[in-house]
């Protein structure tokens, strides 16, 4: 990856698709990496028409060079559950290059070293240590819903999505609690596109992730002279096969965790909302029926999707759906598509509360790096419904959703609501 | 036709009689065996379907192979005698097969 590479990332406007019709161009043209037409919440036709047409796709010029796009539901499954074909090295992300990326952290690592680094961390999420953690996660849902204005305009993502995720990571790290905002800042530094809203430059980028290995040095410091406890930090600084592990290894880790459970579950807590005042019929089921919400939070997280893609780099020549891939090449997943795929999932444009099946989606991805925190996920926001629905009638969207700048990170940065209150 | 007897962690029995061929994870799923998700629908890549299954029952299944090993090690509450129910295909030499299935699917 070259300083030119991410000098056009930064530089992005000429790659832009959007208000481009995806079937007045030719197939080849057609680029998923660029962001605009996520943040415009344009690429749905974009990804049907790949899914219809090449369904394992080519992209030769991008900003980000040259890459695959793999469309459909089964083929994302053969390339998620084919590591030895299918790398997790030497990154995740469509840009080789981005520093935080680079950071070593068990999602980029293919087995052994994987598997090793994973199981010493994924006990603190594990549904039985979860259990544990219900009646403190009902308890700081019920306050930030308690404090929030009723029958006045407020933003959700800065005020639920953003407020609860971070309290649950300053949980889950035992990090100071009054300091937790940092947690949500390093996490949008660590996906941010300099220029673009977060930071200015990369170097104001590096002085973020460096003030947050210095910190985290700080705890790991504290707790590593301390008994073993139960929080993230505490379990790395103690476990055998993490306690030695370098400077930059133990950054990428915790950023890996802080991105892993911030961005997602946040999008998906402002993504329900998106949902369900988009499909008023959903809604009403909802109010009329709160067993849904179980099922209803598989098919949130599923509609979302809250992470559009994980890539891959071909260890070896291999063939998917017809389409010769060479050793080197990139390999990009749409989850964002797999999850749409009718092919699989009914009526997969639906937003279905009651969808029989809800749990098999792509969301997570599959195998070995089927995401850790799922369990997590599903129960936060399994509560935050389950106390919405006691407290109000309805989350209403009173203004037009503002949508994140990033191909990979599907989210959004603004969600203008009212609350109505049971009446 | 094979009989299988799920438990469940708090010791409830859901007895089931199926055709060979299929895996018990079906068994399980088409019957409405709860504590079994399946998330990936039977391709051995999400380790939702862990059960425990009796030792002498173990020598009587194909042993665990290698993508299955993998996932069941990355569950945190992996026994010596834990499956993945969507591997072990039902045959007649099972009628009579137990099972229990953990508290939480991970």
């Amino acid at each position: 990856m070259t300083e030119v590479a991410i000098d056009e990332q930064t530089n992005l406007s000429k790659w832009s698709m959007v208000g481009k019709d995806p079937y007045a161009m030719p197939l080849e043209d057609i680029d998923l990496s660029h962001p605009g037409i996520w943040q415009a919440n344009q690429h749905l036709p974009f990804l049907k028409r790949l899914r219809d047409e090449a369904p394992v796709h080519f992209c030769r010029n991008s900003a980000v060079g040259p890459y695959w796009s793999v469309m459909k539901y089964q083929d994302i499954m053969e390339v998620d559950t084919s590591p030895a074909i299918y790398s997790s090295e030497p990154t995740v992300a469509i840009v080789d290059s981005f520093e935080e990326f680079a950071l070593p952290s068990f999602i980029s690592m293919d087995p052994p070293k994987h598997d090793e680094q994973r199981k010493i961390v994924q006990s603190v999420v594990a549904p039985a240590n979860l259990k544990k953690l219900e009646g403190l996660i009902r308890q700081r849902v019920a306050n930030i819903l308690d404090s929030l204005p009723v029958g006045e305009e407020f933003d959700w993502v800065t005020n639920v999505s953003i407020e609860l995720t971070t309290q649950m990571l300053a949980t889950l790290f035992d990090f100071p609690f009054e300091d937790r905002y940092k947690l949500t800042h390093w996490s949008d530094v660590a996906t941010a596109i300099p220029g673009h809203g977060v930071v200015d430059t990369r170097e104001q980028r590096w002085e973020a992730i460096q003030e947050c290995l210095v910190y985290f040095t700080n705890l790991w410091n504290a707790r590593v002279n301390k008994a073993p406890g139960i929080d993230l930090i505490s379990m790395l600084a103690h476990g055998e096969s993490t306690r030695n592990m370098p400077p930059q290894e133990f950054l990428g880790n915790i950023i890996l965790l802080i991105v892993g459970g911030n961005d997602t579950t946040r999008n998906s807590i402002s993504g329900g909302v998106v949902a369900l005042n988009e499909n008023p019929v959903e809604y009403d089921k909802l109010r009329n029926d709160r067993t849904l919400i179980t099922n209803m939070v598989s098919e949130i997280i599923r509609w979302q999707t809250p992470l559009a893609y994980m890539r891959r780099t071909a260890k070896v020549d291999t063939v998917l759906h017809d389409q010769r891939i060479k050793a080197g090449d990139k390999v990009v997943m749409w989850y964002a598509s797999g999850n749409r795929d009718e092919e699989v999932i009914e009526r997969a444009d639906s937003f279905w509360i009651d969808r029989p099946n809800a749990r098999q989606h792509l969301s997570f991805g599959f195998g070995l790096h089927r995401c850790m925190g799922n369990r997590l996920a599903e129960m936060q926001l399994r509560i935050l419904w389950e106390e919405i629905m006691q407290r109000f009638q309805m989350v209403e969207i009173v203004g037009e959703p503002q949508r994140i700048y990033s191909s990979f990170i599907k989210g959004y940065s603004d969600l203008p609501v009212v609350l109505h209150p049971l009446s | 036709m094979v009989n299988i007897l799920f438990i469940e962690h708090d010791g409830t029995e859901h007895s089931v009689t199926v055709e060979p061929g299929g895996s018990v994870m079906l068994a399980a799923v088409t019957n409405g065996v709860p504590g079994i998700d399946a998330d990936c629908g039977g391709s051995c890549s999400c380790a939702t379907c862990h059960v425990y299954v009796n030792q002498e029952w173990l020598k009587r299944m194909d042993p665990v192979n290698p993508i299955e090993e993998a996932m069941l090690s990355m569950s945190s509450d992996r026994k010596e005698n834990s499956r993945l129910s969507c591997q072990i295909t039902v045959t007649d030499e099972l009628d009579g097969l137990v099972v229990t299935t953990p508290e939480f699917q991970f």
